[in-house]
């Protein structure tokens, strides 16, 4: 409950800062948080990832498109009356959503009666593997993983496209 | 005392929402494309915390198999969340690409100001 808190004080810097820098280094830290609330949830190959991948790489590519680009933003030029009626209504609705769902922690909800048990009584015997989590992302939902992987190599030949000859690209307009 | 209660059944819910409505904010308001993505990867970790918090179970421990515990929280919404975050961070690199090649064409990542340019030099 204070990690949780703690995050949403972090949220808070990150709408008001503007110095991207800083924001950056704010959304790290809420990275390395948000791992530690879902250590708390049980969650810990989860943890694991988000804490490689949201604190790790992600902070490293802001970071250099920080270097390319400029590090200031610019004061907006439209007052946010709007985009902040549009928050607050969603929000309403969602708050009002929250009172039908079940309260935390509890074991006899929807979410755990129905595929999640099959998983934890049959997987020893199916795969071997005691980490369950491992066992259906890999066994179970393997094929799906494969597609995962697949979204993954195009976002990363796409970000080859777009970035493969810049620096020529740079001395044909400067000859123009 | 019904209210206290209340608030700490639904605390992870409500921190959720928050963070979730707090990324649309900064995607909608703020002109800045790198915030605009810090933005959009606040509101995807908010879908993260929607996962994981119903696959909790109190007293239970992660879902590793062991013949030392019987209550596991559901490994399901786990899984998901792994895959969500790692499609999540290539979109991010994706999205980082393009700022970097709009800030090449017109010399700025403000929406404002690229949009001046456009009507200027069209």
């Amino acid at each position: 409950m204070v990690l949780l808190t703690l995050l949403a004080a972090i949220t808070i810097g990150v709408v008001r800062a503007r110095n991207l820098f800083a924001v950056v280094v704010l959304s790290s830290i809420y990275s390395f948080l948000m791992a530690s609330v879902m250590i708390v949830l049980d969650a810990v190959d989860v943890a694991m990832t988000e804490a490689s991948v949201g604190a790790g790489i992600s902070t490293v590519l802001m970071l250099g498109v920080l270097y390319l680009t400029k590090v200031e933003e610019a004061v907006p030029a439209h007052t946010p009356v709007l985009p902040l009626i549009v928050a607050v209504v969603v929000a309403a609705a969602l708050l009002y959503g929250t009172f039908d769902l079940p309260p935390f922690g509890i074991a006899d909800t929807a979410v755990h009666s129905h595929v999640g048990p099959y998983y934890l009584s049959n997987s020893i015997e199916q795969t071997l593997v005691p980490n369950v989590v491992t066992s259906v992302l890999a066994s179970y939902r393997g094929i799906d993983t494969l597609g995962e992987t697949t979204v993954i190599f195009t976002a990363g030949i796409a970000v080859l496209l777009l970035l493969r000859g810049r620096r020529r690209d740079h001395s044909d307009s400067d000859e123009a | 005392m019904e209210l206290f209660e209340n608030i700490i059944a639904h605390y992870n819910h409500w921190v959720t929402i928050f963070l979730m409505v707090a990324g649309l904010y900064i995607v909608v308001a703020r002109g800045n494309m790198v915030k605009k993505l810090v933005g959009l990867s606040l509101f995807q970790t908010s879908v993260y915390l929607l996962y994981l918090t119903p696959g909790k179970i109190l007293g239970g421990t992660p879902p590793i198999l062991d013949p030392n515990f019987a209550v596991y929280s559901n490994p399901l919404p786990h899984v998901l969340m792994l895959t969500a975050i790692v499609v999540g961070v290539a979109t991010l690199a994706l999205g980082l690409a393009l700022v970097v090649r709009i800030n090449e064409a017109y010399g700025t990542i403000e929406e404002d100001e690229i949009f001046a340019d456009g009507e200027g030099g069209e």
